[in-house]
């Protein structure tokens, strides 16, 4: 049995707002992959929540907007970005990652927003979002906001989203996307049903000679307690040679991580995999730009 | 080998449907819902003792029925091992009594200090989170050597110098003589012969069943009932006699179908104190079930081990000594104490003792605050033969030596009969071990793939590799070997099988009915099993462990069934005096001496049952004390791809080839090979109970944080036999159950020293030791 206090189900949007206006104590939950774990095991007993998890019309699936901008609603399951025809030909490196988290089970109720807003360093969607550089609506009775990813996190777990505040959108901007191929990395003690020991994303997009970067972004989970951009190693890399690249890059990417040391893995661990991982997805997100190496 | 009617075939498990189709019923769909639920508090220190606990507030949460703490519980100590008891005349082999219900004594994290009766568990739950504990805290040891140094306070009064038991086994000074040595150590450090020296270690691994340690109890006129999930009623039984003080006769354990158990449920972990918390609410159904959590750190996991060992042998490739000394954590309670690792310091000897002249065999077994551990699937022979399949790893990688043909020269043969043995009774009375190998050798393409491999140089590499092992069968005669089997007779000529045995998803049940119905001489489907187990019904069984069953409970089976058919042909004799003796049965029928039909089957049963005059209701009940041992063998080979610069190796082929005797249902025992061979790969690479030395807090108890490998993981698992006639077991067969987990591990290892040269003694090699290993020697 579970310790739920009150469950609200929400009507719409601005009727979850008001719940949450309501009740100093509730809570949104959508899927409840994460939030159920706090409530058996105790940190949120006798919760109150207030759950978006049938607002489908208003939050659920993926669109391409008239400019070309790709809109998630935030109760997508994570299967449900991988298999949607617009993420896998705008941001397909995004859908590759909600193919990574846990099992089939969990990717067929744990949503995109939840990912987000459980603000884990290690979520699986994080480093990718943050190298698409994706916009976070917020939505709540005292209106709306649009956050930047890159300043969403505030530290391991937590983000500038109020209590009361509902992500209604997450937002990948065409130029964000746009000729660039990608690849993330999930680095786990095992193929499945696992969290990130260490995360990677990398989009590169490539000159016309198939072999220069024109741009890159490299962002990481893991590596730092909330997700990363590693912008110096992106400054130093762009107009490098793939290959040469893929030598640097990784000890530049290291220079702007501080992984932890922790019994689940240990900082040279990480560091290792940190300088491994990021000269392997850049050469793999560049060979699927059509780069030869 | 003769050609049996029913034992060999590949019969389809007497519980497939039911458990396919859900309708088989385990302990919590029969729990009669709603009832009281249970809750145990856990200390929050790792050492120390409970000063005062004030419940008072935890009392007024609504839905709360009682709330009881260590201060309540009867003050006496009770044994929990799943072992045979002992009658007076032979006490010192009893388990040592280092239980209470709940205990104000906190030896470990997470110790049993109070528990919550209520309506719900959402009550109990919140009553638990308002119990206020004030503890008197004490050091933490986790170390075994820094236990052994002594302890303010013993963790445990009965075992002063934290110290359970140390044995020594060494050659006897006339057999060293013979050789002109006086010690073993003489012969380990002559130098006529090579020596080498290794240290190596083995975690905890957790068994992970899919259904959790959960019972529920209520009380029938003075009698408690406890219907649980065990591989040991009988034994449970007499335990929760102990434990409340009351005549073992009043206890009545029903187990239904289990979930696994992997050696967990051959504990007695909260029956006992569900059975009392019954008794407090005035005989009202209380459930107790466990949390994944909780299985993690308060019921037992192997015992982690350390061993130092050294080995002399010459050029010609043959070991001349060898000398293990094992190191095993029990952590805070004794429960199966010094068994197990005496049995991998033995496994050890065994395994590679051939052309040995002298061996020394040492062990200690030690107290420490790390969560407490008990059996695991094959009970400290993985730990044993990692050690030594580590030591012939590095011996052949030394000498440039082919890993198998070395291994071959030293392993085990047919007749070997372990010195060190009361009676000798420990002993290879077959061994295909040789023809095992050469069958795995050839799938693997092992002298392909060594030749095809030799070279590589780069982050990513190939190897194979090979390891062996031994497992003896039962426990006779370290201690009581003993199973009963009743078989009766229907009216239609079918017959009622009962065992005191324990089927736990293992497939007894399916065997014994083969069994029965090739000792009987009547079809598989015409046996009807009894899979639950009710202990004031079915007969005395010590229970489901030491991979006993087909072979002692299996025995019974046969004694019995042998039985009964003597009893229904010369029932069929008294009804047909007239037909020519001795008559047989066969296919449904009885036939006279001369072959002619006499009558049917169904027809004497139908007397037996109903004649007038004759009636005789016909039924065997039979007793089997085993005081015989045969040793399994058998071998793992294994092919992986290792990724040194992320650790990460890539199990790509695996076989294990076994010796089990013979098959008494070939398809039930390959499903038990593939799954040991599963669990040894996750304890081979992630699995591991992960403990903070400082607190003895388990750190990772879900299963998110242990790593039980996936169907990504392990790849298609190959199983192959090379049937031997054991000519102690019932019908020829040796152990099976545990067997398939105790080789594949070492074989990995191997593989991977075969691709990278790098040593690695330390299970599980989890990817960040291969990392550092692989840095350690300058490859990454």
């Amino acid at each position: 049995m579970y310790d739920i206090e009150s469950l609200y189900e929400a009507t719409s949007v601005a009727d979850a707002c008001r719940a949450l206006a309501e009740d100093p104590q509730a809570m949104v939950i959508a899927g409840g992959t994460d939030v159920l774990v706090k409530v058996r095991s105790g940190k949120f007993a006798g919760a109150h929540l207030v759950s978006i998890h049938g607002l489908h019309d208003e939050l659920d699936g993926v669109e391409l907007a008239p400019d070309g901008t790709v809109e998630i609603g935030p109760i997508t399951w994570f299967h449900h970005v991988t298999t949607s025809p617009v993420a896998r030909e705008r941001v397909l490196t995004l859908a590759e990652a909600c193919d990574t988290p846990g099992g089939p089970q969990l990717r067929v109720s744990g949503t995109i927003g939840g990912n987000v807003c459980n603000a884990a360093t290690s979520a699986d969607t994080a480093s990718t979002l943050v190298a698409y550089g994706a916009l976070l609506d917020l939505q709540s009775v005292r209106g709306t906001r649009t956050v930047p990813i890159t300043e969403w996190y505030t530290g391991p777990g937590r983000c500038v989203r109020e209590r009361d505040e509902v992500l209604v959108k997450i937002r990948i901007p065409r130029e964000n996307y746009e000729g660039f191929t990608g690849h993330y990395f999930k680095y786990g003690k095992r193929r499945a049903l696992e969290i990130a020991t260490m995360g990677c994303c990398c989009l590169v997009k490539l000159a016309d000679d198939r072999r220069t970067i024109d741009d890159i972004r490299l962002a990481f989970g893991v590596a730092a307690p909330t997700p990363i951009r590693t912008r110096g190693a992106e400054d130093a890399v762009r107009g490098m040679d793939v290959a040469e690249a893929a030598e640097k890059v990784g000890e530049l990417a290291l220079a702007e991580c501080h992984p932890r040391d922790s019994w689940r893995a240990s900082k040279e661990f990480r560091e290792q995999l940190i300088r491994e991982m990021s000269r392997r997805s850049l050469l793999e997100a560049a060979r699927k730009g059509g780069a030869e190496v | 080998m003769e050609q049996l009617r029913e034992v060999g075939k590949p019969e389809k498990r007497v519980d497939a449907f039911d458990k396919v189709t859900g309708r088989a019923m385990f302990t919590d769909d029969l729990c009669p819902k709603p009832c009281l639920e249970a809750r145990v508090l856990h200390a929050t220190i790792g050492n120390g003792r409970v000063v005062s606990i004030d419940t008072s507030e935890a009392r007024k949460v609504p839905g709360v029925v009682g709330v009881f703490t260590c201060f309540d519980t009867p003050d006496w100590a009770y044994p929990v091992a799943g072992h045979p008891w002992y009658a007076d005349s032979k006490a010192a082999k009893r388990d040592l009594a280092d239980r209470k219900l709940l205990d104000s004594r906190v030896r470990m994290y997470g110790d049993n200090i109070a528990a919550v009766v209520a309506e719900d568990t959402v009550a109990c739950d919140r009553a638990l989170r308002k119990i206020k504990v004030e503890y008197e805290e004490w050091p933490v040891v986790y170390d075994p050597v820094e236990s052994l140094k002594g302890t303010e306070h013993p963790v445990q009064d009965i075992k002063p110098d934290n110290l359970v038991a140390h044995t020594c086994a060494l050659t006897s000074p006339e057999k060293l003589a013979e050789h002109g040595y006086e010690t073993v150590d003489d012969a380990l450090n002559d130098p006529a012969y090579h020596h080498i020296a290794i240290h190596t270690e083995t975690g905890e691994q957790s068994q992970v069943h899919i259904e959790t340690c959960v019972s529920y109890c209520y009380m029938e006129g003075k009698k408690i009932v406890c219907v649980a999930s065990t591989q040991i009623p009988h034994i449970m039984r007499r335990v929760i006699g102990q434990a409340l003080g009351i005549p073992w006769g009043d206890v009545r354990v029903i187990k239904p179908y289990i979930g696994g158990g992997f050696g967990t449920k051959q504990d007695i972990h909260f029956e006992p104190l569900n059975a009392w918390l019954c008794q407090q609410v005035g005989g009202r159904c209380v459930r107790l079930e466990l949390s994944r959590e909780e299985l993690f750190w308060d019921t037992s996991g192997r015992q982690p081990k350390s061993f130092d060992v050294e080995a002399s042998y010459g050029d010609d490739m043959l070991l001349h000594a060898r000398s293990i000394r094992g190191i095993s954590n029990t952590g805070a309670y004794i429960h199966h104490g010094h068994a197990l690792v005496l049995n991998s310091v033995n496994t050890f000897r065994w395994l590679y003792h051939t052309n040995e002249v002298a061996s020394r065999s040492e062990a200690w077994t030690v107290l420490t605050n790390g969560p407490h551990t008990g059996a695991m699937r094959a009970y400290g022979v993985p730990e044993g033969v990692w050690t030594a399949e580590c030591l012939m790893g590095d011996i052949a990688y030394d000498n440039g030596w082919d890993g198998l043909e070395f291994r071959l020269k030293n392993c085990i043969r047919e007749g070997f009969v372990d010195e060190f043995t009361p009676g000798g009774a420990v002993a290879a009375h077959t061994c295909t071990l040789p023809e095992c190998a050469a069958k795995g050798a050839e799938w693997i393409r092992w002298d392909q793939k060594k030749r095809e491999y030799a070279n590589e140089t780069g982050p990513i590499r190939h190897g194979v590799g090979v390891a062996f092992f031994v497992y003896k069968t039962a426990v006779a005669p370290f201690a009581l070997e003993t199973a009963t089997a009743r078989v009766t007779l229907n009216q239609d000529g079918s017959v009622q099988l009962q065992m005191g045995a324990t089927e736990i998803g293992q497939g007894a049940d399916t065997v014994f009915t083969q069994m029965a119905a090739e000792a009987i001489g009547i079809d598989f489907a015409d046996v009807h099993i009894v899979s639950f187990q009710d202990t004031d019904v079915t007969p005395y069984d010590a229970g489901a462990y030491a991979s006993r069953q087909t072979y002692v409970s299996g025995t019974a089976v046969k004694k019995a069934g042998e039985e009964l058919r003597a009893k229904i042909l010369a029932f069929a004799q008294r009804l047909f005096p007239e037909a020519p003796a001795p008559l047989d049965l066969r296919d449904h029928m009885i036939f006279d001496a001369t072959g002619a039909e006499v009558t049917t089957l169904a027809n004497v049963a139908l007397e037996a049952f109903y004649n007038t005059e004759e009636n005789d209701a016909l039924s065997a009940y039979a007793t089997a004390n085993i005081h015989t041992n045969t040793i399994a063998t058998g071998c793992t080979f294994a092919d992986v791809t290792v990724d040194m610069p992320l650790g990460q190796v890539t199990v790509n082929r695996i076989i294990s080839v076994q010796d089990n005797g013979r098959l008494i249902n070939p398809k039930l025992v390959e499903q038990q090979v593939h799954g040991g061979m599963g669990q040894s790969i996750g304890f081979a690479l992630s699995e591991e109970v992960l403990v903070d030395p400082k607190t003895s807090r388990v750190l990772n108890d879900t299963l998110l944080d242990y790593k039980v490998p996936t169907f990504m993981d392990v790849p298609d698992l190959k199983a192959d036999f090379v049937e031997s006639d054991d000519p102690t077991g019932p019908y020829g067969n040796k152990a099976v159950g545990e067997t398939p987990i105790i080789s594949p591990a070492p074989a990995i290892r191997d593989a991977i020293l075969d691709a990278t040269g790098v040593k690695f003694y330390h299970m599980p090699m989890t990817p960040q030791r291969l990392v550092e290993g692989f840095k350690r020697e300058g490859l990454i």
